[in-house]
């Protein structure tokens, strides 16, 4: 373009590069002028068509290498993105999996525990009933804590305590409570449900445990023989339930069971003892007799 | 010394057995047992208990009475009674919470109900 700049008009005049001066010019050279001024004009239009065209393709070619490279970018981090998006999915999977497996091992501890505690709470029971059963050595004492045992850990109401006479083979209460021992028979053995629990040794449970009011001595609703080995001593006789108790729980029957035995031994070595005790002073009697 | 006392007063002594038995599993507990109302009120006027629990049915002076001694004490009427009986009966029971009774448990009893009762009143 600046090559051009020589043959521009300044000031309305029009200045040759060869021609030194100002000469005025001819018609035609002025026509020549304007000619290449229109041609001159032409070609500036052309190039500025031309720089226009370079410029849009510059800048498209600017906003498509911006746009490759931008996806290009945007493709490899949404890959990594991706990726660690399922990655992160699939430990959410398995911490959800853990929780689960976890929550379920919780649930089992907490069932566990309350079995524990419910354990825990019938062996203390069951301890108890235990200590205090061989807790004496006197008869009247032992009777006593087989009575407390009956009431406050099973919840009887009515029962009777009845000991074997093998002379006889009869039995007879020596202990009740919310019934008179007058009002409970003698029983011999083999008789009635009693009297078969004696001989067979085997414990009886009705079904039917709901009180109706009045009693019969013969039909008890639970009766448990006092063994030693299989030696039947006597039996627990229960006719009634408290208020409060409709039925009986696994710990009832632990009870009975530990009832049926350890009454058995307590009540014997008691009797034992008297016996011994009474035959010891009896000696000592005999001796002070013969020493004075 | 433990952070809480408490009385157990019951005659039968298989059951106050089991009931002290249970109650020591409470952390930081000191029991002290008596065997009847009297022996029981003794006891409170001897020391500070934080909670009682007496059984109804005593020979010498019974459960009841002991409720009613101590919630007309004002040194010791803030003092929660627990009281526990053989009779299930909602009139012995309306009874019992007539005199200033907290709370009531029904014999056979239960080793989770007497701990559940005595930690709330206790506000462990």
């Amino acid at each position: 373009m600046s090559g051009h700049g020589k043959d521009e008009t300044e000031g309305g005049q029009i200045h040759s590069g060869e021609e030194k001066g100002p000469p005025l010019k001819s018609g035609d050279e002025v026509l020549q002028i304007i000619k290449k001024g229109a041609e001159f004009t032409q070609e500036l239009l052309k190039e500025n068509e031309r720089l226009r065209y370079r410029l849009v393709q510059a800048e498209e070619e600017n906003f498509s290498l911006r746009k490759a490279s931008l996806e290009g970018v945007s493709g490899d981090e949404l890959s990594k993105l991706q990726n660690r998006l399922e990655s992160l999915e699939t430990e959410k999977k398995q911490i959800l999996e853990r929780f689960k497996r976890v929550e379920d091992e919780n649930k089992d501890f907490a069932n566990r525990y309350l079995e524990i505690e419910n354990e825990n709470n019938n062996l203390a029971n069951l301890y108890i009933a235990s200590y205090q059963l061989h807790s004496t050595l006197d008869f009247k004492e032992v009777l006593r804590i087989i009575l407390e045992i009956i009431i406050n850990l099973i919840g009887a109401e009515q029962f009777a305590v009845m000991m074997l006479d093998e002379k006889t083979h009869q039995l007879n209460a020596v202990a009740s409570e919310g019934i008179e021992k007058e009002d409970v028979p003698p029983i011999f053995l083999g008789t009635g449900v009693i009297g078969n629990v004696a001989k067979t040794g085997e414990s009886y449970f009705k079904e039917d445990l709901s009180h109706k009011g009045t009693i019969d001595p013969t039909d008890p609703i639970v009766c448990i023989p006092m063994t030693i080995k299989e030696r039947v001593i006597g039996v627990i006789v229960i006719y009634s339930l408290l208020q409060q108790k409709d039925k009986f729980t696994n710990l009832d029957y632990e009870l009975f069971t530990l009832l049926a035995g350890h009454t058995a031994t307590a009540v014997f070595s008691s009797k034992l003892y008297s016996e011994s005790e009474r035959k010891l002073s009896t000696i000592q009697g005999f001796i002070d007799l013969l020493t004075k | 010394m433990a952070r809480f006392r408490i009385l157990v007063v019951e005659d039968s002594p298989t059951m106050r057995q089991l009931i002290t038995f249970t109650l020591k599993r409470l952390k930081d507990v000191e029991i002290v047992e008596a065997s009847d109302g009297v022996d029981g009120l003794k006891k409170i006027s001897a020391g500070k208990f934080d909670i009682i629990f007496t059984d109804i049915n005593m020979p010498i002076m019974d459960g009841l009475k002991l409720v009613s001694l101590v919630k007309n004490d004002p040194a010791n009427k803030d003092i929660p009674i627990v009281v526990i009986t053989t009779e299930g009966g909602q009139e012995d029971r309306d009874r019992a919470l007539a005199l200033g009774a907290n709370s009531y448990i029904t014999k056979p009893i239960q080793a989770t109900s007497l701990l559940a009762t005595a930690t709330q009143l206790l506000k462990i």
